[in-house]
């Protein structure tokens, strides 16, 4: 099968991380090939994150081009916007709505930009917005927001339900998993609209 | 058929090194190399700890090897430099069990001061060099590269890079294996005592060795020719042999994994087979430099390809093959999202105090570093581990400040850092009669990579308890009279204590012990804003807290504060004017 590249933008402690290891993992059960990439140290403490997730029979980089993108997975609006760039041109932008104040807004150097909703569409035919943090509440716990990502995603992934379910259960602790089973079927649903 | 996991290089170099039946470990952590030795200390029978800094590791490693113990010393590219004294003679000595030291390089500076090369160590230290390109690579090269260690009595340099330690892929795993040998000490005085008689003795060996090794390289497991279309030819090595296997599907391939020294010959072969060679290496032209000196015909490396940053596909293919896609341009003007103090950090207060005095702030490595950023920005200099106290040592001897606050001095350096080599440098400034102010920012962790052990948290790596050193104590035996503390979260308290310091025609050293809140998750009720009060004056916006944001109605403009990410540590509260905070 042809490689899926999927560009993960965050921030440090939303959880991108966790994301796309489920992502991975999943991806592994099916039996592809996989690499990821990450950067951490400095972007901890609040800073922007990225991580790169591909799949396929056979992948060498572990990082996307820019304009290489299938899927842009973006965990807060304007990290969304920061790596929309980074979409194929046939590729698809899945985002969470919600806002983090970066530090250079909370003390009022920077502002942070209006209309992102808008403008994001200009960098791909689809462009999906998910409450994420509204759903994550829904099932639960705000922190489950990045599992409703991976549950808006994995509609467009071949994988079965199952692959998905059984990771979620391997990776979480058990306190957690009925949680984010549910966030990620909020997260799926409102993809299928 | 064996089990198959995804694991991220420094994983799997963890892993290569429980297969290949290391049994002493140790590291001082720093990124992107830390997880090696986190991932290490989980194997129980591998021992494993954390040094103080990189040259007492390599200095235990050396033991441990001379003991005839397999041996793994890790550290990120900049450690290099502070374990490059004993790991130069240890090139000398040669080695009892396989010592393999992993250099964890950062092109692209993602975490780093520098972005220095240390391939350059493999030649300068006349040791080899291995360099692995994904994470079946890192874990097998760990058994490889200790037995060529063996085999050649020498130390290797194993180098990655960020990509290659922060990559997952999958790797298959297989069982530990170790020596029968047990670990013993011998005596062998002219081997391990380096006297200039006995170093004599060793120079001609160690370029004779140099040469067996060029001549093992020939024909060793880490190279590898992959023959395809002949028009082109790639030499490459480690992360960018994958970035050129993904742009350039159709282009012959060298893969060097071990990159010091080279095999001319099989180098010669290669480009007899292909029209053109390329050069493709991130950062020095460490090899191609080496390769034009064979007098092989290289047409292109360094005149297209940067010394600075990181490489990509798209790069390699827009350099090679001249083609690019058709790429939407990023946002602009989009507020940056730099790493900020975390809400509740005890650096807050005192970075919020120090601008205020508008002194001259001689910085360290750590966390405090982000004191330089914006809207802080109260940090002056940073140069490397430790040279905080000896920066501002020396900037004192040279300035005669008077009364005025910006000609002085003060030095702020992290416990793990002053453990690590600020300790000399406050010596010295006792020693030598220095007339700063030190400010010793004791938070119990080494914070920013992440929270790990040191010799002030009363831990080992793993996990078991131990001595927690008293700086104060320290200070006292250095001959410091009077060893200050104050409050960190009581913004009075570090203004009249700094404001009194630096009065102080003498050194003075400030200990301010308070732990990570990150690190041992401290949290009280979240402060709340009244926002009848509140009248938008953004004073509290300046101490840089992520917890609180600026809301603009039509009718005004007012703080609010994040009950999910405040925890209580009052220091917005204490800069307020109109006691809206509470």
């Amino acid at each position: 099968m042809k490689t899926i590249n999927i560009l993960l933008a965050g921030v440090g402690g939303q959880g991108v991380l966790l994301a796309s290891q489920i992502l991975t993992r999943v991806a592994m059960a099916a039996g592809l090939d996989v690499k990821q990439s990450e950067v951490h140290g400095m972007s901890q403490r609040g800073g922007s994150v990225t991580s790169h997730v591909r799949f396929g029979d056979k992948v060498y980089s572990p990082t996307i081009d820019d304009g290489a993108a299938d899927f842009v997975l973006g965990f807060e609006r304007l990290e969304a916007l920061r790596n929309a760039h980074c979409v194929a041109s046939d590729g698809k932008i899945l985002y969470n709505t919600m806002r983090i104040n970066p530090s250079t807004v909370a003390s009022g150097v920077a502002t942070y930009p209006e209309g992102i909703e808008t403008t994001i569409k200009d960098y791909a035919r689809d462009v999906i917005a998910i409450d994420g943090l509204g759903l994550a509440k829904q099932a639960g716990n705000v922190k489950s927001a990045n599992t409703v990502m991976v549950g808006a995603i994995s509609s467009f992934l071949p994988f079965d339900d199952a692959l998905w379910a059984a990771q979620l259960r391997e990776i979480l602790p058990a306190k957690l998993v009925d949680l984010n089973l549910k966030a990620f079927e909020l997260g799926k649903k409102a993809v299928a609209g | 058929m064996p089990e198959r996991v995804i694991l991220s290089g420094n994983e799997a170099i963890a892993r290569g090194a429980y297969e290949a039946g290391v049994l002493l470990a140790s590291a001082y952590p720093g990124t992107p190399s830390t997880e090696i030795l986190e991932n290490v200390s989980q194997y129980e029978d591998i021992y494993s700890e954390w040094a103080p800094n990189e040259k007492v590791a390599m200095e235990v490693g050396v033991g441990s090897s001379i003991a005839g113990a397999r041996t793994l010393v890790a550290m990120k590219h900049v450690g290099v430099n502070v374990a490059a004294d004993p790991l130069f003679t240890l090139s000398y000595t040669g080695v009892g069990g396989g010592l393999v030291l992993v250099t964890a390089d950062d092109p692209a500076m993602h975490s780093s001061q520098n972005e220095q090369d240390n391939r350059n160590y493999g030649k300068f230290a006349k040791i080899p060099v291995i360099e692995p390109s994904d994470s079946q690579e890192a874990k097998d090269f760990v058994a490889l590269a200790l037995e060529l260690s063996e085999k050649f009595d020498t130390p290797v340099l194993y180098r990655t890079t960020t990509r290659v330690s922060h990559s997952k892929s999958l790797v298959s795993l297989a069982e530990r294996k170790v020596s029968d040998r047990k670990p013993q000490l011998e005596k062998n005085v002219p081997k391990y005592t380096m006297l200039p008689g006995f170093a004599r003795q060793k120079h001609p060996l160690i370029e004779e060795r140099i040469k067996k090794l060029a001549a093992y390289a020939e024909d060793c497991p880490f190279n590898r020719v992959e023959m395809a279309d002949t028009k082109i030819g790639v030499i490459t090595n480690g992360i960018t042999y994958q970035y050129v296997k993904e742009a350039l599907p159709e282009a012959s391939v060298l893969k060097l994994g071990m990159t010091y020294p080279l095999p001319a010959q099989l180098i010669k072969d290669f480009a007899s087979r292909v029209d053109q060679i390329y050069v493709i290496e991130e950062l020095d032209p460490f090899f191609e430099e080496q390769i034009r000196l064979m007098g092989v015909d290289v047409a292109h490396g360094k005149d297209l390809f940067s010394i600075c940053g990181e490489f990509s596909p798209q790069l390699i293919r827009e350099k090679v093959a001249g083609s690019r896609l058709s790429l939407q341009p990023a946002a602009e003007g989009l507020p940056a999202r730099p790493p900020a103090f975390c809400p509740g950090c005890s650096h807050r207060g005192i970075f919020t105090i120090l601008k205020k005095l508008k002194v001259f702030v001689s910085g360290d490595i750590g966390c405090y570093t982000l004191g330089a950023l914006p809207p802080i920005q109260a940090l002056h200099s940073c140069v490397c581990m430790g040279a905080s106290i000896g920066m501002a040592h020396g900037m004192s001897h040279v300035i005669d400040p008077g009364d005025d606050l910006t000609q002085k001095t003060v030095a702020v350096i992290g416990d793990s850092t002053f453990f690590h080599s600020g300790m000399t440098g406050l010596l010295n400034s006792v020693y030598n009669k220095g007339v700063s102010v030190v400010m010793i920012l004791d938070n119990r962790t080494t914070g920013m990579t992440g929270g790990q052990e040191n010799p002030g948290t009363g831990k080992t790596i793993s996990g078991e308890d131990t001595i927690a050193a008293d700086i104060p104590a320290m200070a006292k035996s250095f001959g410091i009279s009077e060893v200050v503390s104050l409050d960190p979260y009581n913004l009075k308290d570090i203004e009249d204590t700094l404001r009194a310091e630096l009065a102080k025609p003498e050194l003075s050293v400030i200990v301010v012990q308070a732990p990570c809140v990150l690190r041992y998750r401290i949290s009280k009720p979240a402060l709340k804003v009244d926002v009848e009060k509140c009248t938008g004056c953004k004073r509290c916006l300046q101490v840089s807290c992520n917890a609180l944001g600026l809301v603009e109605t039509e009718e005004k403009s007012y703080v609010e504060i994040d009950p999910n990410l405040c925890v209580g540590c009052t220091v917005c509260a204490q800069v307020c004017k109109f006691d809206a905070i509470s």
